[in-house]
């Protein structure tokens, strides 16, 4: 089964269809969108009305932290330390109707498939959202998630960047720096872990959108990089006057 | 896996002769099981363990399985099938005809006699060839040793047993957070020693030792068994071959020696350079490295021996990157009355293509028609018109400052210009080819294939067509 992996889309529709479209040319069988739908880009309702359709036709849907940023209550109680997704949540609240946003906020955090376990952050605690960013934090997620024998790939997004943890012939686990475009095997009798990139708002300095292939027959993980009119995407950031720097940022990439 | 007993079927093959028992794995002789014929010679190896043993030793193997299904091109056996790792290893693969270079050095033993520096050369460059072919992919082989080359019957060699190989495009299961020493012995290159694996030029250091090894019978570094004896290589110099073999010429041992520099930088950079210097021994620059008889110096070797106390692992960037940063560049020149500022737009544009690539290679050539020259194929290279154009070459590239350039100059014979041009830098692995726009010729385009328009369509690599600079030409009015 050839799984499309996609995660931290932000509200950007442009870069959501460009990706899905690509997919779909990669023989993509089923989809899953390991968390992150809204805020910081114009499409909030969109994105979020399009993954319903997904998840109808048998795509798997993730919560991630956003899901909780922009619900009521988050925004009613006060943050002594505002992240940058509370500058758009509000605004991202006002766009979603009630059902949505209950939508949203019931997504499951984890899914288990195929040897595969799916989740927006960190698999040890996913409801901390702890970043995966290096050899340590990797191997905290992935002993977790391989406390079930059954599990041997922990797939996330939330860092919105694109690597890969494996154990070569040592104890630590090793990361990997892949290559866009370039099935990498995967073999089942090794753990993996891989944070698969953001859909919709990359800060690596390629405006390029990010996604992953993982075919489960073959066992190979692919790493895809997606053109897409960003700047488009940029320009409804302004008109939906959100601030001006989430602009900029689809138009760097940074 | 135990071994296999011939008949057998196995995924689609019918298993025949055990061609190989070896510690890792067995390699059989197969063909298709339902007779299908092939269209080569096909083996299987399989390997003892399998990976759900858990063993170490089934690493290798999986990393062969991983990258001998991607490499492609002559110098590699063509892959044919691969079973499952963990239910059903095995891989199969073009069974390729030829010798080892190991069966050639123990002919050589067994008849008492010596290499022919010749035939060094020609199997040097080989190698060399084939290991700048993988570079290209990407991959570095990590165990180049005389078992592992084998020398094809029309003469390119190919290279077998990836297990310990690299490709930069793939989770490298070899390495491990302690960085240890993953290679055979003899021919480990110092880097390598560390734990960096993914530089091209360890391959080149392990075509040193085999080259040196074929020269002189011995190996440069003997055959250490424990780490401390692997490290020596990081500072010490070999016994010139030379000394072990007086008939070696010295642009042999320049080759030789710069192979096997301590220090990655001081090596070819690039597998084609080496190919290259193998190829026309006539434009080896010798050094002290050549010429050298005695050892090098005690004390020489205490100040390297306290720098490589502190050499430790450093990632290395990809292969292909890394040899493109060291190009060849080829210029071609006009011999027939060029106008000056043809030359001297030529000049500034191998300039500006070399500045920028300290470590590249200039090959200056000039095709001039065979009946110029009336001598027959042998002596060609030392005719008088040759020396008298290689002068007009060398003048030519007089004002470029050539300090960090290795430059030679060719005096090709063709009537075709345009295709020799071509072959030329298919030969040589060229990577971008400088030549003159001939501007008229451009307007004749519409009516006959000029000579720039031909080679820029068939060119192996970059080619840029050089107009005549206009402010120049305005100088001279």
């Amino acid at each position: 089964m050839k799984y499309a992996l996609l995660s931290d889309i932000h509200s950007n529709l442009h870069a959501l269809e460009a990706c899905l479209a690509h997919a779909q040319t990669q023989g993509a069988e089923r989809i899953a969108i390991l968390g992150d739908l809204v805020s910081y880009g114009a499409f909030p309702a969109e994105v979020v009305a399009r993954c319903q359709a997904l998840q109808r036709a048998g795509a798997i849907v993730l919560r991630g932290n956003h899901e909780e940023l922009i619900q009521t209550h988050s925004i009613n109680t006060p943050n002594p330390n505002p992240s940058l997704g509370s500058q758009t949540a509000q605004w991202t609240h006002d766009q979603l109707s009630p059902a949505q946003r209950f939508w949203l906020e019931i997504l499951p955090l984890t899914a288990q498939v195929d040897h595969m376990l799916l989740v927006h952050a960190s698999a040890d605690a996913p409801e901390r959202w702890r970043y995966v960013e290096d050899e340590r934090t990797a191997s905290l997620s992935l002993d977790a998630a391989c406390a079930n024998p059954e599990v041997r790939y922990v797939f996330g997004g939330h860092v919105h960047n694109q690597s890969l943890y494996y154990r070569g012939t040592g104890r630590q686990l090793m990361a990997f720096n892949p290559t866009a475009g370039v099935a990498i095997p995967t073999p089942q009798h090794r753990q993996w872990i891989a944070t698969i990139g953001s859909v919709g708002q990359p800060r690596d300095g390629n405006p390029r959108a990010m996604y992953a292939m993982f075919d489960s027959t073959t066992c190979k993980l692919t790493f895809h990089r997606v053109a897409y009119d960003h700047r488009a995407a940029a320009r409804s950031v302004r008109e939906a006057g959100l601030p001006e720097f989430f602009a900029q940022r689809l138009e760097t990439g940074k | 896996m135990k071994r296999l007993a011939a008949g057998t079927e196995l995924d689609g093959f019918r298993i025949g002769a055990c061609l190989h028992a070896g510690g890792m794995a067995h390699i059989y002789e197969v063909r298709y099981a339902d007779e299908r014929t092939a269209p080569f010679e096909m083996v299987m190896k399989v390997p003892r363990m399998t990976a759900g043993d858990g063993a170490e030793n089934i690493v290798g193997f999986e990393v062969e399985h991983q990258i001998l299904q991607v490499l492609q091109g002559v110098h590699v056996p063509r892959f044919v099938a691969a079973g499952d790792l963990v239910n059903l290893p095995y891989l199969v693969m073009e069974h390729v005809q030829g010798q080892t270079l190991q069966q050639v050095m123990d002919a050589h033993v067994q008849q008492h006699t010596h290499v022919e520096v010749s035939d060094m050369a020609r199997m040097g460059c080989a190698i060399a060839r084939a290991a700048h072919s993988l570079h290209q992919q990407n991959t570095c082989h990590l165990d180049l040793k005389p078992a592992n080359v084998l020398l094809h019957p029309d003469g390119h060699a190919v290279l077998l047993d990836f297990g310990l190989s690299c490709h930069a495009h793939y989770p490298d299961l070899l390495a491990e957070e302690l960085r240890k020493a993953v290679g055979s012995p003899a021919w480990i290159a110092p880097e390598q020693v560390v734990g960096v694996r993914g530089d091209p030029r360890s391959d080149i250091f392990a075509i040193g030792v085999m080259l040196y090894e074929l020269a002189t019978g011995e190996l440069p570094f003997g055959n250490p068994q424990t780490n401390g004896g692997m490290r020596q290589r990081l500072w010490m110099d070999p016994t010139p071959p030379r000394r072990l073999r007086g008939d070696l010429p010295e642009w042999f041992q320049e080759v030789v020696l710069r192979c096997l520099e301590p220090e990655a930088v001081k090596r070819y950079p690039s597998a084609a350079h080496l190919a290259f210097d193998l190829e026309h021994p006539e434009q080896v620059k010798v050094t002290k490295r050549g010429k050298q008889v005695l050892g090098t110096s005690f004390f020489t070797h205490l100040k390297r021996w306290l720098k490589a106390a502190g050499m430790h692992y450093q990632p290395s960037p990809l292969p292909s990157q890394q040899i493109d940063e060291v190009p060849i560049v080829m210029v071609a020149i006009p011999h027939n009355d060029p106008s000056d500022a043809t030359l001297y737009s030529l000049r500034q544009s191998v300039s500006r293509s070399l500045g920028l690539r300290p470590g590249a290679r200039l090959a200056v050539v000039t095709v001039i028609s065979p009946n110029q020259s009336n001598t027959t194929e042998s002596d060609k290279s030392e005719t008088s018109l040759h020396r008298q154009y290689r002068t007009m070459l060398q003048q030519w590239a007089q004002p470029l400052n050539l300090n960090d350039h290795q430059t030679s100059y060719h005096v090709l014979e063709s009537t075709d210009v345009a295709n020799a041009i071509v072959r030329y830098a298919e030969g040589n692995n060229v990577s971008m080819i400088v030549m003159g726009a001939a501007t008229r010729g451009l307007q004749m385009q519409r009516f006959v294939t000029t000579v720039p328009i031909k080679v820029a369509m068939e060119a192996p690599c970059t080619v840029i067509l050089v107009k005549q600079s206009l402010p120049f030409e305005r100088l001279l009015d």
